[in-house]
């Protein structure tokens, strides 16, 4: 049904606003990208490294370490929440991922005798389809996360709590829980599916990382999601502006609880994928991540204020930090420059984008 | 009251409203009609009960006394979307838009149009945009549905609010204060928009401090003062001066 927009305005007093004043030629996104690519010919002239297969390879991976994280926490800052639980979240998934797959994987563990029996030989041996055990683990580790994610938007759509603090708190509570089930010595996925575990979450497809395979399918689902649904309209809506959502009707409640599962189930799934290519979930993984994840949508463009973000500016918000440390490292400087440098770089892209509306 | 709308049935009807918060009395034994297609001024002082009566109206606050109809059925509103669903609408004076979004997903927020593929139901933006333009056409107003509401001028902004309230095909549109800060061309635009809502049968309460705007499109006007109704009276049988003179007492009633 692609009518022509037949006008039945004249718009005489009105001017057009112009294609580069407009989506991504206007936006934040767009510039940092530029910055990207001018970056990207800068590093290739600096260093003959920098674009080999396995350098790219390696940036890629690294970066696709806290991208989807970054894609769920984006959803919570168009609505102009923000959620600092993502870091203690991913080892906290990725812990009971790997503890429910060696529980299951163990012979005489409470329930482990529907996966798994003990051979004659002493062996043990799979007592159900393979793969199994693998998928049950990380739903396990999933279904954590769903948990987190519902209590923090309980606390902050129902009890009208500040997202700051709840998250605060929930930072603190998970990573507790995270010590106390493992004892403070973390976990590791065993047992016979740990090799698809492994296969799925540190190998690669022709040649291209797994988790930067899950990272595109992710991002173009959330592109759909945020620009084609009413779901993603009310989340731009509430970030626009709470009150109006409220009025014309929108569930505020449930949206806003939604986007607090989407970010813990983003940060559950990559706290699983980092812990495959760790090899292990110790208890203090992904510590201060949060703060990672939080600057990569900031620099990517997404408003704290709410209202404006993207799958695109997270992944090239991700990119760019990764660039500037794979960069750093290439040039031999000292890797304790890198934070700071990542700091100037926050306040500098949103620098940035505040003299350019002012200007416009 | 001597008007052309005796016999015909009101549209809302409104008798011996009123409304206690604890000790203070907000609204007292308030008897009020609209009919359809009529443009109804509500002026009064800040504190006269104005908002109180509004809110009543519109479903924010229920009423302590009294009866309201609409549509000839008598109706107890217990949150505004009640009093949207039989036909209600409320303009506000901050016009409650998301700024960051374009008009035509304003007009259509919480009501969006949706196609489906397979078991995903997607936006259909096309249509969305069609019938935002068409209302803007109705309206006469120069507004693109897909300009974001960030860059547009007030009159632009009340044509959007304005043109949400036509998609529900309300019966009552209840206008809060809504040329107190836009310009003089803007002020024009809207009142213009008033007139094209009671074109279509639409019945507008305006709810104004502003004498010219008043005078200049209601058929009636009605004049709070202390939570009572002091008067209700044909526009062409009152004048400015005698309306700020019943909203500060100096006149008793009328």
């Amino acid at each position: 049904m692609a009518m022509p927009l037949e006008s039945p305005i004249s718009f005489t007093n009105v001017g057009r606003v112009r294609w580069w004043q407009r989506g991504i030629f206007a936006s934040q996104t767009g510039y940092v990208l530029l910055a990207l690519l001018v970056l990207l010919i800068v590093m290739h002239f600096a260093s003959p490294y920098f674009f080999t297969q396995g350098n790219m390879q390696n940036v890629a991976k690294n970066f696709s370490f806290i991208a989807i994280a970054t894609l769920g926490i984006t959803f919570v800052i168009i609505t102009g929440g923000i959620d600092l639980s993502v870091g203690s979240m991913m080892c906290f998934s990725a812990m009971i991922t790997s503890m429910v797959m060696s529980g299951l994987s163990t012979p005489d563990m409470p329930g482990a005798s529907l996966f798994v029996h003990l051979a004659a030989d002493g062996k043990t041996v799979v007592a159900n389809v393979p793969g199994l055990i693998l998928v049950v683990s990380v739903l396990a580790g999933l279904v954590t996360a769903l948990i987190v994610g519902l209590v923090n938007g309980f606390c902050i759509a129902v009890l009208g709590l500040s997202p700051f603090v709840t998250t605060l708190g929930m930072l603190s509570i998970v990573r507790g829980l995270g010590y106390v089930v493992s004892n403070g010595r973390g976990s590791f996925p065993g047992g016979p599916d740990a090799d698809y575990f492994y296969a799925l979450t540190s190998g690669d497809l022709f040649g291209v990382p797994a988790p930067f395979l899950y990272l595109v399918l992710l991002a173009a689902v959330m592109a759909v999601v945020l620009h084609h649904t009413a779901f993603g309209r009310h989340v731009f809506a509430l970030g626009g502006n709470e009150k109006a959502a409220e009025l014309t009707g929108i569930p505020v409640v449930r949206v806003k609880i939604e986007v607090y599962v989407i970010c813990a189930l983003a940060a559950g799934l990559q706290g699983i994928i980092v812990s495959g290519w760790l090899g292990s979930a110790p208890a203090n993984m992904a510590t201060s991540y949060e703060l990672n994840v939080i600057a990569a949508a900031v620099i990517g463009g997404a408003n704290l204020a709410g209202g404006v973000g993207g799958p695109l500016g997270a992944i090239v918000g991700c990119v760019l930090l990764e660039v500037i440390r794979n960069g750093l490292v290439l040039a031999q400087v000292n890797s304790y420059w890198q934070q700071a440098l990542v700091g100037v770089i926050i306040i500098l892209a949103v620098l940035v984008d505040r003299i350019r509306s002012r200007v416009t | 009251m001597a008007t052309a709308q005796e016999g015909r049935q009101p549209l809302l009807e409104l008798t011996g409203v009123g409304k206690e918060f604890g000790a203070i009395r907000a609204l007292h034994d308030v008897d009020m009609q609209v009919f359809p297609g009529e443009v109804v001024g509500l002026m009064g002082d800040n504190g006269a009960g104005k908002s109180t009566l509004v809110k009543i109206i519109a479903g924010n606050f229920r009423p302590s006394h009294g009866e309201v109809r609409f549509d000839g059925n008598a109706v107890h509103f217990h949150r505004p979307i009640d009093a949207r669903a039989v036909g209600i609408e409320v303009v506000y004076q901050d016009l409650a838009l998301a700024d960051n979004l374009t008009a035509a997903a304003n007009v259509f927020l919480g009501r969006e149009l949706k196609r489906k593929f397979g078991p995903f139901a997607l936006l259909d933006h096309n249509a969305m945009a069609a019938r935002a333009l068409e209302l803007f056409g109705e309206l006469r107003s120069e507004t693109r549905p897909h300009d974001l509401v960030k860059q547009m001028s007030g009159g632009q902004r009340q044509a959007v609010a304005i043109a949400r309230t036509r998609l529900s095909n309300a019966k009552l549109v209840m206008m809060d204060e809504p040329t107190a800060a836009i310009s003089v061309r803007q002020v024009e635009q809207v009142l213009s928009l008033i007139h094209r809502l009671k074109e279509q049968g639409v019945a507008v309460m305006l709810i104004s401090h502003r004498m010219p705007d008043v005078f200049a499109v209601c058929d009636r006007v009605v004049v709070m003062r202390r939570g009572e109704k002091r008067a209700d009276k044909p526009i062409r049988d009152t004048s400015p001066e005698e309306v700020t003179a019943l909203i500060t007492g100096a006149k008793e009633a009328a």
